[in-house]
């Protein structure tokens, strides 16, 4: 065998657009991993790559501009780098867009982390009319410097040399410093005097980073040094106030500010040097501002945005169906082998009502997520999703929310007949943390294609002459409800200033198939292997409840008997054509053979009311009965809105259960819109109430679990479980109160 | 030279940056992505609804919201 590979854990960091998950793939190709980061929903993607005798586990920090503490990502990837305290980062900055880049850059080699440069897209830079010249920014730098293309893969075997030769030395760095003046050096030096002297978190970073920290006001610093030695502690903080005042009074300014200009200062410097040619002035137009200027227009920009949306609506809505159904029908056939094998009994209710409808479930999303993770990869790589949120920002910061908000949005339902779980899962583009979990708790309340079919069924029951209005307010209520309820949660429970927009508009580029395909698939696998076991668990237990404790064996045999008294009223001869035809013969039944089924079926449909009833589904359905009849419903609907907690599907279905009319085809419920039509007491109303209630209730537990996994805790799914209900019982209550004593539409 | 809030700014227009008047988080950001004092800039344009404002700074285009332009002052030329 081959000798024993060595171990390195390297980090790849840099801005975001800069090509840096193109580097990633291309250096790890498939052999990657998605994950989060312990405590946080930051992603954490990691891969392995060999170089000659080394294996490399490379960690994909996310895309950061800068490495403050006032966001998740810089947090996460400044903390990595100092506590993993990797051997190499390899520093991926755009060649196109060096200045800012190298912002980073600077700050990567102040925290004292051995870096080597990718110095990428030198070809598009180029056919920008911008070369760099790499030997001369590495001598002015101090670091190594390899110009790659990540699209193609081209010098990526010098990274990788550049990195095994950093990983060689040690760490050990040359110290790299920049001035930020004769104030702040004067009081840094000292600074970095009292951290040597006290040890002072020197196990985590270097002094003269500590003390620029403290400048800065780094909350997340200043905390870890308060815990560790309070005294030095306030000792600093007197010494950053000092010169805080001195600045204000000499130069009308403070340090975090005199830092980042000192930064740009130092880094304009280096550029000045002739490391930057330009064929063109700086300022010339590009491609990517004449596309802006046709596609952020005033009225085109709109228009188009709107066909672009509907267009991914169409797309992951659409396209998903082929193999949505292939997902059905395979679950039907097995639906069909299990229940021809296993005998009758609980064994086969549970393992087909409650195994294979829960993986169903869990699976039947796949496409969904595919196809909407496919989409806005699409969207996002090219460029264009900054463009919506910068036209759509104005409409949804005054609701507390993001421009970017309006995908979760529309995947959910926002264009009637989306779905909440790739919706909840698609506001994970937002890099607002208050904005995002604003938008994941609002956008369950757009009419998923699961809520559908109850409002098809009110609607075309009891406003029959107003349907479409009637559609078009019910996505009007849902998504005005959803946005003014994301306004009150913004100033009550997630409250706090808006997060800065302060956003790229990164150039348009083509995104790489592969990129796309890598990206939907991780993502996809992690909805499976995370979402899916928690899933079946949920899916089994709401089995059990809309099945135990069932009926008991003396209110079966009131069911047997009524059967049996039924048979012995026709001959022997009728009840047996009807055993032939159950027995898959192909017999025609006579008129005395088809009444009796139906009354037999009468009887079937009688014991499942019943023993759905009895079910704790039902207990549950008929106890809040006291409760819910101030909204209009009586346990049956209870018991059918306890159901669409499973999943929204079940709603119309059990409803048909609970109405004794057997399984109805939610598709096709006319029968059942017609027995409500002619119950007491179901007045337009009443169906006004439900839809109104449907609309704003808990969301489907899949949705909550998806909540729970993009929020990171378990508190916001059952808020959005609690919350959602109470709120939809008051709405529905109000309405249906209010109707009913003006006498509104019939109540 | 004239010295005006970024907000009262033309499409197309240029300038320098005079002032950031904001610390914090939104601060942090805004020198973060290069308005730094002295940093040229160019109004790009403006979303469908005035808000916000892209700008070109240090060769890429930016965008902020008008709440957040507010505190940003600009020397222009003429």
């Amino acid at each position: 065998m081959g000798k024993q590979l060595e171990q390195r854990t390297i980090a790849l960091g840099g801005n975001p657009n800069a090509g840096k998950t193109t580097l990633f793939n291309a250096l790890t190709g498939s052999r990657q991993h998605v994950g989060n980061y312990p405590g946080v929903t930051v992603e954490r993607i990691e891969g392995f790559v060999r170089h000659q005798d080394t294996e490399f586990h490379i960690i994909d920090l996310p895309g950061t501009y800068s490495l403050t503490a006032y966001s998740e990502d810089e947090l996460v990837a400044r903390d990595f780098l100092t506590e993993m305290k990797p051997e190499a980062v390899i520093n991926i900055v755009d060649a196109a867009n060096l200045e800012r880049n190298l912002y980073l850059s600077v700050q990567l080699l102040e925290l004292g982390v051995p870096v080597c440069i990718a110095m990428n897209m030198v070809d598009s830079a180029k056919s920008m009319g911008i070369s760099i010249d790499t030997v001369k920014l590495s001598r002015l730098m101090q670091v190594p410097v390899v110009p790659t293309i990540a699209r193609s893969g081209e010098g990526k075997e010098q990274v990788l040399d550049e990195v095994m030769k950093l990983a060689s030395a040690g760490g050990n760095v040359n110290k790299f410093q920049i001035s930020y003046g004769d104030d702040l050096d004067q009081v840094l030096i000292e600074m970095e005097k009292v951290i040597a002297d006290g040890q002072f978190l020197d196990e985590l970073y270097p002094g003269r980073w500590i003390g620029i920290k403290y400048l800065e006001n780094d909350p997340d610093v200043v905390e870890k040094g308060e815990q560790q030695d309070p005294d030095l502690s306030k000792q600093l903080l007197a010494m950053v106030d000092k010169v805080s005042r001195h600045l204000e009074t000499t130069l009308g300014t403070f340090p975090e500010a005199l830092i980042a200009d000192y930064r740009y200062g130092y880094i304009g410097a280096i550029l000045k040097q002739g490391v930057i040619k330009r064929e063109y002035p700086a300022d010339r137009l590009l491609l990517t501002d004449r596309i802006d200027r046709v596609v952020t227009n005033r009225f085109f920009g709109p228009l188009l945005m709107l066909a672009i949306i509907y267009g991914l609506y169409q797309f992951v809505f659409t396209y998903s169906q082929v193999p949505i159904g292939w997902f059905a029908i395979f679950f039907e056939w097995l639906t069909d082998v299990v229940s021809s094998v296993l005998p009758d009994g609980l064994l086969k209710s549970m393992i087909v009502s409650g195994v294979i409808d829960g993986v169903g479930g869990v699976l039947g999303f796949v496409p969904l997520i595919m196809f909407m993770f496919f989409g806005i990869a699409i969207l996002e790589d090219s460029g264009y999703f900054a463009r919506v949120a910068y036209m759509l920002d104005r409409v949804f910061s005054i609701f507390g929310l993001h421009g970017n908000s309006v995908m979760p949005f529309i995947i959910s339902g926002g264009i009637a007949g989306g779905c909440a779980v790739p919706g909840v899962m698609a506001s994970r583009t937002l890099k607002s943390p208050r904005e995002k979990l604003a938008t994941m708790l609002t956008v369950p309340f757009m009419n998923c294609g699961a809520k559908l079919p109850i409002m098809a069924l009110l609607v075309g029951a009891f406003f029959a002459e107003h349907q479409a209005s009637m559609m078009m307010l019910i996505t009007l209520i849902a998504w005005g409800g959803a946005l003014l309820v994301a306004k009150f949660l913004r100033v009550t429970i997630i409250s706090g200033p808006p997060t800065p927009f302060v956003m790229e508009l990164p150039p348009y580029r083509l995104p790489t198939m592969r990129g796309l395909l890598i990206h939907t698939w991780e993502r996809t696998w992690q909805y499976i292997k995370k979402a899916g076991t928690v899933i079946l668990g949920i899916s089994i237990l709401l089995w059990a409840m809309m099945t135990f404790p069932g009926l008991s064996d003396s209110d079966k045999q009131v069911f047997i008997q009524q059967r049996q008294e039924l048979k012995q009223t026709v001959p022997l001869s009728v009840v047996q054509e009807i055993e032939r035809k159950a027995g898959g013969e192909p017999v025609t039944l006579s008129t005395e053979a088809l009444s009796l089924r139906k009354k037999l079926v009468l009887i079937d449909n009688k014991e499942g009311e019943a023993g759905l009833r009895g079910s704790v589904a039902g207990r549950i359905g008929i106890s809040l009965e006291s409760v819910s009849r101030f909204a209009g419903f009586d346990w049956r609907t209870n018991i059918a809105l306890v159901g669409g907690f499973a999943a929204k599907e079940v709603v119309v279905t059990t409803l048909g259960t609970a109405y004794s009319l057997g399984e109805v085809d939610p598709e096709a419920a006319v029968s059942l819109g017609d027995t409500l039509k002619r119950t007491p007491g179901w007045t337009p109303l009443l169906a006004l109430s439900l839809i109104l209630f449907t609309i704003f209730y808990a969301p489907c537990f899949v949705t909550i679990v998806a909540i729970v996994k993009e929020s990171g805790s378990w508190k916001w799914g059952v808020f959005s479980m609690v919350f959602n209900t109470v709120l939809a019982f008051g709405i529905a209550t109000l309405v249906y109160q209010i109707g009913s004593a003006v006498g509104f539409l019939g109540g | 030279m004239g010295r005006i809030n970024m907000r009262q700014m033309k499409v197309n227009q240029k300038g320098r940056i005079a002032s950031v008047k904001v610390a914090g988080e939104l601060g942090r950001r805004i020198r973060d992505m290069g308005l730094t004092k002295g940093a040229e800039i160019r109004i790009q344009g403006r979303a469908p609804l005035y808000d916000p404002v892209a700008l070109r700074v240090r060769g890429f285009t930016l965008s902020l919201r008008n709440s957040e332009a507010d505190f940003i002052d600009v020397e222009i030329d003429d």
